[in-house]
């Protein structure tokens, strides 16, 4: 039994991981039904970039959580800035085009930025300080589950109602929702489209980095390559629960860590990454909609 | 004299902020070993220049696109003096001559380690065409095309192995395998499309590596198979020198041969099926055209080089492991496609030439290969989406004397 | 006088829902050899999606349609796809023009002999003899067909660079070239001018005249419609409402109440 709440947890806490990141993936989608390569790339580049803030604060003096949300919140500025960046280079220019295009481009941003960080920096695995504490009352049920996927499962949790919040409640929300539907229609009645889709990105690359930020220090190690493998993985759960449906999104990312998790430790772990990529393939052939998604027919 | 200023102070505002956008990656290294920070500010120098410059050139090139459309639009001829020089048949059959004169004596002129080379990008070449019919013509966007390849390389390599089979005996297995394979593939894809297809194949490119890492006893795992045979010359071995020659020779004849039977399949019924496929599907299948026996050709077709090459492939490398197949392979070969110009076979090959010679010749800047190549990607979709070589009309100069003789 | 007249299409009772949407209920129509059969009825009536059903594209849930080709099997293209209901002798324009863009004028017509013709991957590899023959023929055939629609001149332009009258055209020659004994045309006049519509007219009844097809077009254009057709379905909000030939549709009190508030300039 124990066991079996270790891989519960365990698997929580990947999908929440997968959920963040998989957002990014299903809100672009949603919204220029565009499949964002490289966002897997942003979602590195935060890990990176938290890891220089947290390396440059130990080195000059500072330690403990401080560090943590100092790294935190420089990592979301950046990885921010360049979602923003990146569609305005890449996507923008291609909005008319037609759809093998823009997603050239981003398999093309994608190998960019891999490389980009691979040259600017190393391409070594990097040890990122642990910098989450171990918390005395968790210390009962430390065995099946640490203080640190507490710390990933609270952050995650408060990070999606801020999210739900802002996209139900909010002026911005509605506007992005509006412009999901319909972007014309969107752009007719004043809503400034090209900032929507920014703020997507924006938004989009914020919750990676919290991933990125959450994981590296949870894991113990950043490379230029992690975005890669994350994002596959993450791209997965945004298919499966429904790609361009952000509650799908969250579920698919929850249902794909449970399935990785309790795969691997049932069965076996070296067949991890075939499970996950099988399990793409499945649901791409039989229900491309996803679990949460709505078939679209297209009109003839 | 406000104009240039403008551009001036955008020009400044970009350049900054690709300073504060690169300063933690470029500038700042942390060495948490020695405890200690390296700032590197000649970097920062460097991006600010660079960026300052690049977005006068980017605000250039966007002004000229914006007039070229005009022109098109405008019914004026937008093709340049280079493109048009390509369109011209003779020049092009005067080109092919000299190209194929000058690779038919590359490996007498030039040393084991350029064969080599130019062995690897003939690979390239054969693979680009392969996936230009699938991509190209047919429109299916294949990110697995790798692991046909792998198929070809696994297979050679195991029967290899297991049941001493030469290489030309093997050659036309790994080309049937491969065909196999994606027409095992192609099957329950066969009503995605466009990004979902995408996905998929990427998913299957994925599969194919991590099942050869774990499936050891099939593949014996990450550590690959060795000592593969080279092909054999009438059944004599040759030392690495003039193995490699005549790897080189047979390269060059499994080129040829991909050439002339893919400028055949073009030309060809089925090949038009293709291109309409890929056009417009709906209409397609109203003109009476089976849609799903001709995806499948066309998946079936491109493994079939890509199967037969890899062969080659693992004769040649004598060793092969997962590690060659992944999806940044298939991501090399789909670029050579698109920006050689879809369906066009000389811009596969120019494209192939380019993306594997380049970095090989410019030794330098090998570490900034994949860089470039990903902004080559991104800036061609922009600039020239239509590929190196864009679509040529195909002329029926047959239909023309017909013409006049119907007209007498 | 239809009752010598071979009966070409017969469909009887088709029903097409979406859910909880009937699209189509329960229409009854046939059309003869020779006939210039219209489809008209307002925005929304089905019209379209009845094209849809009849050639493969949709399933229909309820209905049989049947194809009588003279002196052939009756064949039933329910559930057909709609590759083999045009192989079945059934080929159709779209409402919004769907070319091959990239495609030449006559390689796009090229394309509709690829029902009646086999040479596969391997001949095509080989190109003996026969495979020429036969593609010299395509050409041949498909050169015809363009230069009976008045497209001859264009033959070697990309097809996305033509006029929006001749692209119109060029979808006609393509279906044509698929040998069909129905033609069907989703609105051919659609966003056409006065002199392109009168030159649509005489081509409709030329092929008519000519070829062994019958032809079954959905319009708008009532002024076409009354000059070309024998033979005229009026369908709104999914039923049949009124048959029969021009002169009877045009005094139809039901016909005329459908169309109430639109422009009638018959």
């Amino acid at each position: 039994m124990e066991y079996f709440l270790e891989l519960f947890f365990g698997g929580l806490t990947r999908g929440s991981i997968y959920a963040l990141i998989a957002l990014g993936y299903t809100m672009v989608y949603g919204i220029i039904q565009l499949i964002n390569f490289a966002h897997g790339e942003i979602y590195m580049i935060g890990a990176f970039v938290a890891l220089i803030v947290a390396g440059v604060c130990t080195i000059y003096g500072l330690s403990g959580v401080s560090i943590l949300i100092l790294a935190g919140i420089i990592a979301v500025i950046y990885a921010s800035a360049y979602g923003y960046t990146l569609e305005k280079i890449a996507y923008r220019p291609l909005r008319g085009a037609p759809r093998l295009s823009p997603l050239i481009s981003a398999i093309g941003m994608s190998i960019f930025l891999q490389n980009y960080v691979l040259l600017a920096q190393t391409s070594d695995f990097l040890p990122f300080p642990r910098l989450i504490p171990d918390f005395a009352f968790m210390e009962p049920v430390a065995h099946i589950i640490g203080s640190p996927e507490l710390v990933i499962l609270v952050t995650t949790f408060i990070t999606m109602i801020l999210l739900t919040l802002l996209i139900k409640k909010t002026r911005v929300g509605k506007a992005m929702r509006a412009t999901q539907q319909d972007m014309n229609m969107a752009r007719l009645v004043g809503i400034n489209v090209d900032r929507i889709i920014s703020l997507t990105f924006v938004i989009g690359s914020a919750l990676a980095a919290i991933g990125g930020v959450l994981v590296a220090s949870y894991i113990g190690q950043v490379n230029f390559y992690i975005g890669f493998l994350a994002g596959v993985k993450a791209f997965t759960a945004a298919v499966l629960g429904g790609i361009g449906s952000i509650p799908g999104a969250v579920l698919g990312g929850l249902v794909l860590g449970w399935a990785e998790s309790f795969a691997a430790g049932y069965i076996s772990s070296a067949y991890e990454d075939v499970f996950t990529f099988g399990l793409l393939v499945v649901i791409l052939i039989l229900r491309p909609a996803g679990i949460l998604g709505k078939a679209s027919k297209q009109k003839v | 004299m406000t104009d240039m200023l403008q551009n001036f102070k955008k020009s400044i505002l970009v350049s900054i902020w690709f300073v504060f956008l690169t300063f933690p990656l470029m500038v700042v290294r942390v060495n948490t070993m020695n405890q200690v920070v390296v700032w590197r500010w000649t970097n920062l120098v460097w991006v600010a220049i660079a960026s300052f410059v690049l977005s006068y050139l980017w605000r250039y090139m966007l002004a000229r696109q914006q007039v070229r459309k005009k022109v098109a639009d405008e019914g004026g001829e937008t093709r340049s003096k280079t493109q048009l020089l390509l369109e011209d048949m003779s020049f092009r059959y005067k080109a092919m001559g000299i190209i194929l004169l000058a690779a038919l004596v590359f490996p007498l002129v030039f040393d084991t380690y350029q064969s080599t080379i130019m062995i690897s990008a003939l690979i390239y070449v054969v693979l680009g065409l392969g996936l230009n019919i699938t991509v190209g013509l047919a429109g299916l966007l294949d990110l697995g095309y790798v692991a046909f390849f792998g198929v070809g390389a696994y297979s050679y390599a195991l029967l290899n192995h297991h049941f001493d089979l030469g290489f030309w005996i093997s050659l036309p297995i790994g080309g049937f395998l491969g065909c196999l394979f994606g027409v095992l593939l192609g099957f329950p894809i066969l009503r995605l499309r466009g990004d979902y297809l995408a996905i998929v194949t990427l998913g299957f490119g994925m599969i194919f590596k991590v099942v050869m890492e774990n499936w050891d006893s099939l593949s014996f795992g990450p550590s690959g198979i060795a000592n593969i045979d080279k092909p054999g010359f009438f059944g004599m071995d040759l030392n690495l020198a003039n193995s490699t020659i005549y790897i080189y020779y047979i390269m060059i004849g499994m080129v040829i041969f991909t050439i002339l039977v893919t400028m055949r399949l073009r030309n060809s019924r089925i090949g038009r099926a293709w291109i309409a496929m890929r056009e417009d599907e709906i209409a397609c299948v109203a003109m009476g055209i089976d849609i799903a026996r001709t995806k499948l050709s066309a998946y079936a077709l491109g493994a079939f080089w890509a199967g037969m090459v890899g062969v080659l492939f693992a004769s040649k490398t004598t060793f092969i492991n997962p590690a060659s197949f992944t999806f940044m392979e298939s991501a090399i070969i789909l670029s050579i496609v698109v920006l050689g110009g879809m369906g066009s076979i000389l811009g596969v090959i120019i494209g192939a030439f380019f993306l594997i010679l380049l970095p090989e010749y410019m030794r330098a800047f090998s570490e900034y290969r994949m860089l470039a190549f990903g902004a080559a990607m991104v800036l061609m979709m922009i600039f020239r989406p239509q590929g190196i070589i864009s679509n040529l009309r195909q002329t029926y100069e047959y239909k023309g004397s017909k013409e006049k003789i119907n007209n007498d | 006088m239809t009752e010598n007249k071979h009966k070409l299409l017969e469909v009887k009772g088709l029903t097409m829902d979406f859910g909880g949407l009937r699209a189509v209920d329960s229409v009854t129509l046939e059309v003869y050899e020779g006939d210039i059969a219209a489809l008209i009825g307002p925005n929304g009536a089905g019209k379209t999606t009845f094209f849809n059903c009849i050639t493969g594209i949709y399933n229909p849930t309820k209905g049989d349609i049947l194809l009588h080709p003279k002196g052939l099997k009756t064949r039933r293209l329910n559930g057909l796809k709609p590759n083999k209901v045009t192989e079945m002798g059934l080929a159709r324009t779209f409402q919004n023009i769907r070319l091959f863009p990239d495609m030449t004028v006559l390689e796009n017509v090229m394309i509709g002999r690829h029902c009646r013709t086999d040479s596969g991957i391997f001949r095509a590899i080989v190109r003996g003899r026969g495979v020429r023959e036969e593609e010299q023929q395509i050409i041949e055939s498909s050169y015809q067909l363009l230069e009976k629609v008045g497209l001859a001149s264009f033959a070697n332009e990309f097809s996305k660079n033509l006029p929006y009258g001749a692209q119109r055209r060029l979808e006609i020659a393509r279906a044509m070239a698929t040998e069909p004994f129905l033609l069907l045309l989703d609105e051919p006049a659609a966003g056409m001018n006065p002199q392109e519509t009168t030159d649509l007219e005489q081509l409709i009844c030329k092929i008519s005249a000519e070829g062994e097809m019958a032809i079954l077009l959905i319009e708008h254009d009532m002024k076409l419609v009354m000059n070309i057709s024998n033979s005229i379905y009026v369908m709104e909000y999914g039923k049949k409402i009124a048959e029969g030939a021009p002169q009877e549709i045009k005094d139809n009190p039901k016909v005329v109440e459908a169309y109430l508030g639109e422009e009638t300039d018959a």
